[in-house]
């Protein structure tokens, strides 16, 4: 994270300014008895220690061990999901699309930067940022290729814009040698980027 | 209408750029931001769509020129004005100057839960058939309104298939500007890389929007 700083350059500039509007204007608005401290202080505690990816790989984990699960998940994911107790805010309807040897689906938001909430949390910076809203629909090899991974020649790439309120989640390939294992060790190896599509799974020797 | 926030397609000379281990904010004023922006939801009373068009409708400049959440942020003192919920004074001077609104409901530590648990699914009850089904080959109209939409240019005059029928759900064009929920019919529509991006792109590429019926003819 070296370079860190250069990511979304625009991020820290004129920090101290924006940190103050914000400070002054959560004052204004608590003065004026719009928003309560602590439903604020409980809204980002929500998003920082119980909503995120680590939902998303428990429900890809069950799709891998129990296969009549993952047909759940694949014909109406939304109750499926719910099943596990994830639901709500920016997940009230969400299509799950399974990656195959020939097909890898990638998921955008090339107006803003709609994403699954209940299953993946927040979007990390540069699902937001421009070059991921531009690339992703029209070069996503080459997004594929930011990230590190090349796919074979053949495979068909199909990208899932969420432009409407259906939120999309990237079911992908289990990856062999767990034959066997837990649902709790098996969601070890589902990486948040592998259910966006922009990344795989890890390898069982990654976690052992 | 038309925006910077419109990027499908659009040339970008960086990559994307992961970041390892990536906190969920990258600092303390974000952390607020996005709290008062999902608590002011309730008082304010906007919709989803509304949000979306304070945040968007801006120059491409002043857009470009912001961080994710300083986009938020404007968004929010956008609707907040518009309301008379807060005073352009106010935020100048960074303290209360003027007696609160009265607002219909606030969010309680109590409700966080569940108000988050519950959502605000869009997709309502169907008064009429769909237009389309499965397969029907379809265009995406060329249109450019000067209000909120949610088809992207980069599909606008293209040919593809419905894939998908997804029920009716509130149409963003007119709830954005206070018109209405006026649910229409939703589909995922797939276009391939070569229709999209002509004959140098991958012929194995396939790229889908979820596109209101209104947005689309018959092909």
């Amino acid at each position: 994270m070296s370079d860190h700083d250069h990511h979304h350059d625009h991020d820290h500039s004129d920090l101290s300014e924006t940190e103050l509007r914000v400070r002054a204007l959560e004052t204004i608005l608590a003065e004026k008895g719009y928003v309560e401290p602590a439903a604020l202080d409980l809204l980002i505690e929500t998003y920082e220690t119980k909503v995120g990816p680590r939902n998303g790989a428990r429900v890809v984990a069950r799709a891998w061990a129990d296969p009549a699960y993952r047909v759940r998940l694949l014909r109406d994911a939304t109750p499926a999901i719910a099943e596990l107790g994830y639901a709500g805010r920016q997940g009230e309807h969400i299509v799950a699309v399974a990656n195959t040897p020939r097909l890898h689906n990638m998921v955008v938001c090339t107006l803003c930067s709609c994403y699954p909430w209940p299953v993946l949390g927040l979007p990390p910076v540069w699902y937001k940022s421009a070059p991921y809203r531009s690339k992703a629909v029209k070069d996503p090899r080459g997004v594929l290729r930011d990230f590190g991974f090349e796919l074979p020649e053949g495979t068909e790439v199909r990208v899932w814009d969420s432009t409407a309120e259906i939120r999309y989640l990237v079911l992908p390939m289990r990856p062999s040698g767990t034959e066997g294992w837990s649902e709790e060790r098996l969601a070890e190896l589902v990486t948040r980027d592998s259910m966006i599509g922009t990344g795989l799974p890890k390898q069982p020797h990654e976690v052992a | 209408m038309e925006g910077a926030h419109d990027m499908g397609g659009v040339p970008w000379s960086s990559p994307v750029r992961p970041e390892p281990n990536e906190p969920v904010f990258h600092s303390e004023w974000e952390r607020r931001a996005f709290a008062i922006t999902m608590a002011m939801g309730m008082p304010g009373g906007w919709n989803i769509d509304m949000s979306r068009f304070a945040r968007e409708d801006r120059l491409p400049a002043d857009y470009l020129g912001m961080s994710y959440y300083q986009i938020w942020l404007a968004g929010l003192e956008r609707l907040m004005l518009d309301r008379g919920l807060v005073a352009s004074d106010e935020i100048e001077a960074g303290k209360p100057l003027h007696p609160a609104k009265p607002v219909a409901k606030t969010l309680s530590p109590e409700d966080v839960a569940a108000v988050l648990h519950r959502g605000g699914p869009t997709e309502r009850k169907a008064t009429r058939p769909a237009m389309f089904a499965t397969g029907d080959r379809i265009r995406a109209k060329t249109i450019h309104p000067p209000t909120h939409t949610r088809l992207p240019r980069y599909v606008r005059g293209h040919v593809g298939v419905i894939e998908r029928v997804l029920g009716c759900h509130v149409f963003p064009d007119s709830n954005a500007t206070g018109a209405g929920e006026d649910p229409q019919w939703l589909y995922t529509v797939t276009f391939t890389g070569p229709e999209l991006w002509g004959e140098a792109s991958d012929p194995n590429l396939k790229i889908s929007v979820d596109a209101w019926e209104p947005y689309l003819e018959p092909a």
